[in-house]
């Protein structure tokens, strides 16, 4: 299991990078945290005839809040992003997201970018992503261009992204006051993919009523469930309300089978996941509402 | 105070720790290249052509070896497990013209290192002709099924029947029979090292060195010598340290032929480290069988009959174990009932699977799931709670020894216990009737909790002999020359506690040499527990010798008779009178050839013995679990887990709990998440540890392990019953007990997916 | 193929090789700077046997190449222990505790705990098991390793505290 050989780069500009990755095209691929990457490598799976690694931009090392808006460069660590106290303020959901990712080794070197990018199903941080409604910022020699998370992620391990374009930033939209969010998962092992998730933000209205709520479920890619969103608007949260909710979520969705576990059940899981997890948002979302109403 | 029975620091451990033990892996010759084995990616297939010669071409490529390069080869032989008719069915260390599983070693590339040994891996063309595929075993046993061997018609190499007792006319006096078929899912032992091998041979002497075989070094260096034609006295094995055993490593595979063949061959030292990629296809695989099973009973729980057929799935050859799990399997799948009528009919059938070997409990894993689920399913139709239905069928201590009646393969009178005493021990500790208790209550709040138990008489020990030299040096220092093996258990330790007691001395003054063929002539390596039992009772038995030795020595020197002499602190003294002594290295020089010549004494202190025995003992115990289902995920979390196991005596009660726990871990991994699957054209599913699920910290609990030494084994001078497989081995039977307690529903198969819950909880609320 | 120059400062020590690209760190650690301690079980990043702490923090080997690390600061189980004749708190406790059978898994659960221990000198089991379930071992089932490192908590904090309150002598 050692991989084939390749040619390496490691520029220390964004604009390095994307000259780079302008000039080899096809044949390059960009090294992030290397957590998804180096394993397909060393299985031969991948074999990139040029890594661009981009360890050492630093332009791409960043995370903060400006405008209310949080912004996550795409090298920062999956890590950095856990006990990021800033992210965890505004976006728990994250937080949330991030902790389920692998283990602690995997998260010290895998990066937010990387994870988005490579778009692995049930992947945490889409998930996460598409919920809060992040948009991908992606950086090419020539420019940049917008893309919201949902219409980033085509399908298993793709994107949108373009040859010669790298995901520079993702912009997450500042929290909305009385929100709750929760992220529920199952693996059949500590720390693998999930067999089935899903991620909910619920914002109250000061009556207590479901002002706005965002539902995605894990799939091939994430799939947002906007029926089951729909359902919960200007209702009073209530188990019955969560539970019919979480059936319109799983209602034709598709989903993989594998030896692990059939579509049937990840779509099962799915619904039990929706329902727990508006639940719980819908009640971290009144916790909130009490402290600062 | 005397070092057996406490728990001293392991011997291994500091180098370890350290991080300078010395694996296969960490072993540098000079000038040494890199092999990689091409496997074969087809199921089964007629190997057409292999052209290697763009490989050739790569720079830093040495060689290609395939079976064209080794005229005469022979097929590896069965060490044990013979049951007639399977060697019709064994592997030739390379295929030759035909592949029978994906991962089949079809040729050996040797390179500058290992990055270029998998360069060249790709450069080479197989031309492969598709034969049908077949990979169910009953399916494989068909009349229109592909026949992988062809002197084996039915794809059943052999079978057996075990018959004690009429059963036909006993089920027809039953109350209740209970017919059911169960499964348990092909997993293995995969130990976190892979398996390697480092060759050398030399050209000025014609020694052959090789580094890595363990667990059976001495047989596989017959196995070598027979099948390469090189004299065992022209091979040298060593075993480094070991990463784990638990039945898969270190028996003959493939490659333990083609390394040294390869380092003869090019006339360079040769390392081969598995990937686990490979290993997860190449390593010997378990645990697959499927059971039919009858069991009746009388009204009052009575068992009065069993009547099982077992399919054994052994995959593409027979492998060195030959039948071992199935015997197992057929003999002990009565475990600690008195059963006296049994009936039971076993196939060994071959599918286009990697080949099966044993792991850790072979066949007694499989038959105490299959057995335990019975009697909880019983119980449940009569009535009864499942602690009392055991209760009333366990053998009780005033039957033994019990006999078990005559079963072919496998010896079956069980040496000594009291099974219901220790059933009751593990119920008390854990509160049994206040967890059934905390279940009501929590099942009444809508949470599915459940209590599993699962009782097991385990098998160890097995002869039939052992080989130790105990040797003093010209220090005093005693050293052990042991024919076991050590795949990370701690055997140094506990065979040094033993010689320190048996000699009287430090156990700093001790030290224990094995695996090295130069230095120890004969051994039966470390499998089902027997490290302890025989090699302990070797090592006990040559000291013995020692210790007369001596004594006659300083009788000699003291001018006093041998029995008014005394062995204490590493001295022999005069009774009464401690000044006259003399210590062992006195005694050492004592015995150098000049003097003892001179003194009409064999020179040296060193002295054999072997301990040979035709029984086994029996450790027995009993696994109680409590657990909770997510009834909507199929999620198990496992609340209080406890295993309790007579040894007979603990030599180290630290190491003895160590492995219970280690052994747990597995037994968890096994009921929960590991498997080896394969699709309908015998492509391997679980070949990364993303698939295949080896248990984290995070999937097992602290959990409680007691050990208890209640009954010493008769058959052997320190009474040890062998500690490996306890923890195991009722692991899938108890938390398929806990979880169908949890859920209402009657578990058939393993593992415990979520989605096999799933199912049984929906075909349950379906009426 | 090219090579690079790499350096980097291994257990305290400046260390230099040359490595072609494709090189894997723990390839790199094992055969070109002959520190075996650090194993590999998986090479796919599940097993964790590869674990080195890449600037303090706990890290795959097998999922790097050696290159990625030129400059950068490297502990191995080797440089664990104070010197060749102490061990550190935790592997003493790994001994006394029989935290370790094989010892395959051993060196990078050490190296995960020490690491854990600087975060946290005060951990509770749980957080325990989650920072060392990117470790497998598959001989003790890690009740042992458990008891282990939270002993060598307390032990190292017993020891800090010892040295705190010990006089000064500068
Ligand atoms: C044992 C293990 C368990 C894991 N468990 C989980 C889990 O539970 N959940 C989960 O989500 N992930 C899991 N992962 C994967 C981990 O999260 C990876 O870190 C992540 O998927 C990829 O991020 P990376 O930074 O490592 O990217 P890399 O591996 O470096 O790259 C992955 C892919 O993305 C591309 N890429 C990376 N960055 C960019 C960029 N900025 N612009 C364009 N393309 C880019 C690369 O070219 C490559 O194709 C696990 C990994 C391992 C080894
Ligand atoms: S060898 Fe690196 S994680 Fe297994
Ligand atoms: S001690 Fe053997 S793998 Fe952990």
């Amino acid at each position: 299991m050692k991989p084939a050989g390749f040619e390496y780069h490691d520029p220390t500009t964004l604009s390095e990078a994307t000259a780079l990755l302008g000039r080899l095209g096809e044949d390059a691929r960009v090294l992030a945290g290397g957590q998804s990457l180096v394993p397909l490598m060393n299985f031969r799976l991948a074999r990139p005839a040029h890594l661009v690694d981009l360890n050492r931009v630093a332009e791409l090392d960043f995370l903060s809040v400006e405008g209310g808006q949080l912004r996550i460069g795409a090298m920062i660590r999956q890590r950095t992003l856990e006990r990021s106290e800033d992210a965890a303020a505004g976006w728990p959901l994250l937080r949330e997201a991030a902790g389920f990712i692998g283990h602690v080794q995997i998260r010290n070197r895998g990066t937010v970018g990387g994870s988005l990018a490579h778009a692995f199903p049930s992947a945490e941080l889409p998930v996460a992503m598409v919920t809060l409604e992040a948009a991908l910022v992606l950086q090419g020699e020539g420019g940049e261009r917008t893309v919201g998370a949902e219409d980033f992620f085509l399908g298993t391990m793709t994107t949108t992204l373009e040859p010669g374009e790298l995901l520079r930033e993702v912009r997450v939209p500042a929290p909305a006051a009385r929100r709750g969010a929760s992220f529920q998962e199952v693996s059949r092992r500590y720390g693998d993919f999930a067999l089935a998730g899903a991620a909910a933000l619920v914002t109250l209205d000061r009556d207590g009523t479901v002002a706005g709520a965002r539902l995605t479920l894990t799939g091939s890619a994430p799939i947002r469930a906007r029926d089951a969103e729909t359902a919960v608007m200007g209702e009073k949260p209530s188990e019955a309300l969560f539970r019919e909710a979480a059936r319109r979520a799983v209602a034709g969705i598709e989903q993989d089978s594998d030896m692990h576990a059939s579509a049937d059940y990840r779509r099962r899981a799915c619904e039990a996941l929706a329902r727990r997890a508006l639940a719980e948002a819908a009640q971290r979302a009144a916790a909130a509402m009490e402290d600062s109403p | 105070m005397p070092y057996i029975g406490s728990s001293v620091k392991r011997i291994e451990d500091v180098p370890l720790l350290r991080g300078i033990g010395k694996y296969v892996g960490d072993i540098r010759r000079p000038g040494m290249v890199h092999a990689a084995v091409l496997r074969s990616t087809r199921a089964h297939a007629r190997l057409a052509a292999i052209d290697a010669s763009a490989a050739l071409k790569l720079p830093g490529v040495v060689g290609v070896l395939t079976a064209a390069d080794m005229p005469g080869l022979k097929t590896i032989p069965m060490r044990t497990g013979q049951i007639d008719g399977l060697e019709r069915s064994q592997q030739t260390p390379i295929a030759t013209d035909r592949v029978r599983y994906v991962g089949e070693p079809v040729a050996v590339l040797v390179a500058r290192d290992r990055y270029v040994a998998e360069d060249a891996l790709e450069l080479v063309e197989v031309t492969y002709e598709e034969l049908p595929v077949v990979t169910d075993a009953h399916a494989a046993m068909g009349p229109d099924a592909p026949r992988l061997h062809d002197a084996v018609p039915r794809n059943v190499p052999a079978d057996f029947e075990v018959e004690r007792g009429d059963v036909k006319r006993a089920l027809a006096e039953c109350d209740l029979v209970i017919e059911e078929t169960f499964e348990t899912q092909r997993h293995g032992a995969v130990p976190l090292e892979t398996r390697g091998l480092v060759a050398e041979f030399d050209e000025t002497n014609g020694m052959l060195t090789v580094w890595g075989p363990t667990k059976m070094t001495h047989t596989n260096w017959r196995i070598l010598s027979e099948l390469s034609g090189i004299p065992q006295s022209a091979i040298h094995f060593i075993e480094p340290a070991v990463g784990g055993g638990f039945g898969g490593r270190g028996e003959f595979y493939p490659e333990d032929f083609l390394i040294p063949f390869a380092a003869k061959h090019f006339r360079q030292p040769v390392c081969w480290i598995e990937d686990r990629s490979e290993n997860l296809k190449a390593l010997n695989q378990s645990r697959e069988q499927t059971y039919r099973m009858r069991l009746g009973l009388r009204k009052d729980g009575t068992v009065l009959a069993m009547d099982a057929e077992i399919l054994f799935d052994m995959g593409g050859y027979t492998r060195t174990h030959g039948g071992v799990p199935i015997v197992a399997s057929s003999a002990m799948l009565r475990g600690p009932l008195r059963i006296e009528n049994y009936h039971c009919h076993a196939y060994c059938v071959l599918t286009n699977k990697t080949p099966v070997g044993t792991y850790r409990s072979p066949g007694r894993y499989e038959a105490n799931f299959v057995r335990e689920r019975l009697l909880d399913m019983a119980a449940h139709r009569l009535g009864l709670d499942p602690a009392e239905l055991r209760r009333r069928n366990m053998i009780r201590p005033e039957e033994m020894p019990y006999d078990h009646g005559k079963t072919p393969y496998h010896y079956t009178i069980y040496d000594s216990g009291d099974l219901p005493g220790q059933l009751e021990a593990a119920l008390d500790h854990m509160g049994y009737e206040e967890l059934q208790q905390r279940c009501t209550d929590a099942r009444a709040e809508g949470r599915a909790m459940g209590v599993g138990i699962g009782c097991f008489v385990e098998t160890s020990g097995i002869g039939p002999w052992e080989y130790a030299r105990v040797e003093v040096g010209n220090n005093g220092g005693v050293v052990l020359y042991c024919g076991i093996n050590s795949v990370g258990q701690g055997i140094a330790t506990a065979l040094s506690q033993i010689v320190a007691d048996e000699m009287c001395v430090s156990i700093d003054d001790v030290r224990v040499v094995h695996g090295d063929t130069a230095k120890v002539p004969y051994g039966n390596g470390s499998n089902a527990s027997r490290s302890t039992v025989m090699g302990g009772s070797a090592a006990v038995g040559a000291c013995r010798k020692v210790k007369d030795k001596l004594l006659r020595l300083a009788s000699a020197e003291l001018e006093i008779d041998a029995g008014d002499l005394e062995l204490a602190d590493g001295r022999i003294s005069a009774k009464g009178a401690p000044e006259r002594s003399l210590d062992f290295a006195a005694l050492a020089r004592l015995a150098l050839p000049g003097p003892a010549l001179a003194q009409g004494f064999t020179p040296g202190i060193s002295e054999e013995d072997f301990f040979a025995t035709d029984k086994r003992p029996f450790p027995y115990g009993v696994h109680v679990v409590l657990v909770e289902v997510d009834r909507e995920t199929g999620m198990i979390e496992i609340l209080d887990y406890l295993v309790m196991e007579d040894v007979g005596r603990k030599i180290n009660p630290m190491i003895v709990e160590g492995q219970m726990a280690g052994g747990l871990a597995q037994g968890i991994g096994g009921a929960l998440l590991e498997e080896f699957a394969y699709d309908e054209d015998g492509q391997p599913q679980s070949t990364s540890f993303m698939d295949y699920l080896m248990p984290t910290a995070m999937d097992v609990p602290q959990g409680q392990f007691i050990s208890t030494e209640d009954f010493p084994s008769p058959h052997n001078p320190l009474g040890v019953k062998g500690a490996g497989e306890g923890g195991i081995t009722a692991a899938g039977a108890a938390l398929a007990n806990a979880v169908s307690n949890a859920l209402g529903v009657e578990i058939t198969r393993l593992p415990l997916k979520p989605g096999y819950l799933l199912e049984l909880v929906d075909a349950k609320d379906k009426p | 193929m090219s090579t690079r120059d790499i350096t980097v400062r291994v257990n305290g020590a400046e260390r230099h090789g040359e490595a072609e690209p494709r090189k894997l760190l723990s390839d790199f650690i094992r055969d070109d700077l002959g520190l075996t301690g650090t194993h590999v079980g998986c090479e796919h990043g599940v097993c964790g046997a590869c674990t080195v702490l890449l600037n303090g923090d706990p890290v795959r080997s097998c999922l790097m190449f050696a290159v990625q690390a030129n400059g950068a600061e490297i502990d191995t189980v080797e440089g664990l222990a104070p010197d060749a004749d102490t061990l550190h708190p935790l592997q003493e406790k790994f001994q006394e505790r029989h935290g370790l059978q094989c010892g395959f898994c051993t060196p990078g659960i050490l190296l995960t705990a020490r690491a854990l221990l600087r975060e946290n000198p005060h951990p509770g089991d749980t957080e325990i098991r989650e920072w060392i379930s990117g470790n497998l071992c598959r001989c003790t089932g890690y009740t042992n390793i458990v008891t282990a490192i939270r002993e060598a908590a307390g032990l190292m904090s017993e020891e800090e505290a010892a040295a705190a309150s010990a006089p000064r002598k500068d």
